[in-house]
């Protein structure tokens, strides 16, 4: 889930810092400019992990989270709608499980609002409901990142996750699958 | 800002986890700044993924246990990224090994699965809701402690 990214940047730091220790200020630089933002390509930057070389040309590693195809993960559920079941890993929350994705037969309660797995089994079905909080197992089949470069004024510096971007469309969502065994809420599998 | 590296190094959710705490008290002990607007999405994110970590077996985990692990899991012929994986997760079941451990039919007899579980069940510490359930479970004969 988790990997190291190294990078190369120039970093300005401004004179009234000049007196404190020179990786500090860097290092506070590098964290303000990625920590919670998404590197495209790569994932989501969580912060900075270590500073390897300081030259004319600044190299250093950065600690990033990223999804491997096929990774299991385990997250929350976050709500449901037409388009799938909303999941959250507290720190990054575009991931979506596609209807076809569910375990099948499902089928989308219009009253509830939320996705329901229709487990059959001799006695007849059992309606399982995936309701929000609970916590689910899912695969990540997909991941995509959309360039959402700056429209405007970077006034904008002091918003922080995705979420409250003027924009519909988040830059790092995660496609996820719960059609396996072992797969979909945690209390579907766990033996009492 | 030039990507070198897109996967220089796979880092285990407990290493994340030492991480992050250890930069929170360092952000802690030299106070002043913290809560400038510059430092507000290494505060959420932080705090977050920290939130999230702390919910998983990884929390308990050590060094030492993860060079245990690591050791015990020569074995069973197994990748990197599926290391990772058990690592992370701790599976209890046979069906999460399944799912982590690619064409586990064919590479693993029930045995080595069963074998499988044990090493990492023994090894690694249960997450916190486990431990909830180890505590509520009045027959006590869950077989693995927190190493002290």
């Amino acid at each position: 889930m988790f990997v190291l990214v190294e990078m190369v940047d120039t970093v300005r730091i401004p004179p009234w810092q000049f007196e404190r220790k020179l990786n500090d200020s860097i290092a506070e630089e590098l964290n303000k400019k990625l920590a919670n933002k998404v590197v495209y390509n790569v994932g989501l930057c969580i912060c900075l992990f270590d500073i390897t070389k300081l030259e004319d040309a600044y190299v250093f590693p950065g600690d990033g989270a990223s999804h491997t195809k096929d990774e299991i993960l385990i997250g929350k559920i976050k709500g449901c709608s037409p388009e799938g079941v909303h999941v959250s890993l507290d720190f990054f929350d575009d991931i979506l499980i596609p209807p076809e994705s569910l375990q099948q037969p499902a089928k989308f309660d219009e009253a509830e609002q939320v996705w329901v797995w229709e487990y059959e089994t001799e006695e007849g079905a059992h309606d399982l409901y995936m309701d929000t909080g609970e916590e689910i197992r899912f695969r990540v089949v997909d991941e995509s990142f959309v360039d959402t470069s700056p429209t405007g004024p970077s006034s904008a510096d002091a918003t922080t996750s995705s979420e409250e971007l003027p924009k519909k469309e988040a830059p790092y969502t995660l496609v996820g699958s719960i059609s396996e065994p072992g797969l979909g809420l945690l209390s579907w599998w766990t033996s009492s | 800002m030039e990507v070198k590296d897109a996967s220089s190094a796979l880092l285990s959710n407990y290493e994340v986890f030492q991480l992050l705490t250890d930069l929170k008290e360092q952000r802690k002990e030299s106070g002043k700044n913290k809560h400038s607007s510059g430092q507000q999405n290494l505060n959420t994110i932080t705090y977050e993924t920290l939130k999230y970590i702390s919910k998983t077996p990884c929390r308990h985990q050590s060094p030492e246990i993860v060079r245990e692990f690591l050791t015990a899991m020569k074995s069973h012929k197994l990748t990197k990224a599926e290391k990772l994986q058990l690592l992370n997760h701790r599976p209890v079941t046979a069906v999460e090994i399944q799912l982590m451990v690619e064409e586990s039919e064919e590479r693993l007899t029930e045995e080595q699965i069963e074998a499988l579980l044990h090493t990492v069940t023994s090894i690694l510490p249960a997450g916190p809701e486990a431990e909830q359930k180890k505590n509520a479970n009045s027959d006590g004969t869950m077989d693995e402690e927190d190493p002290a």
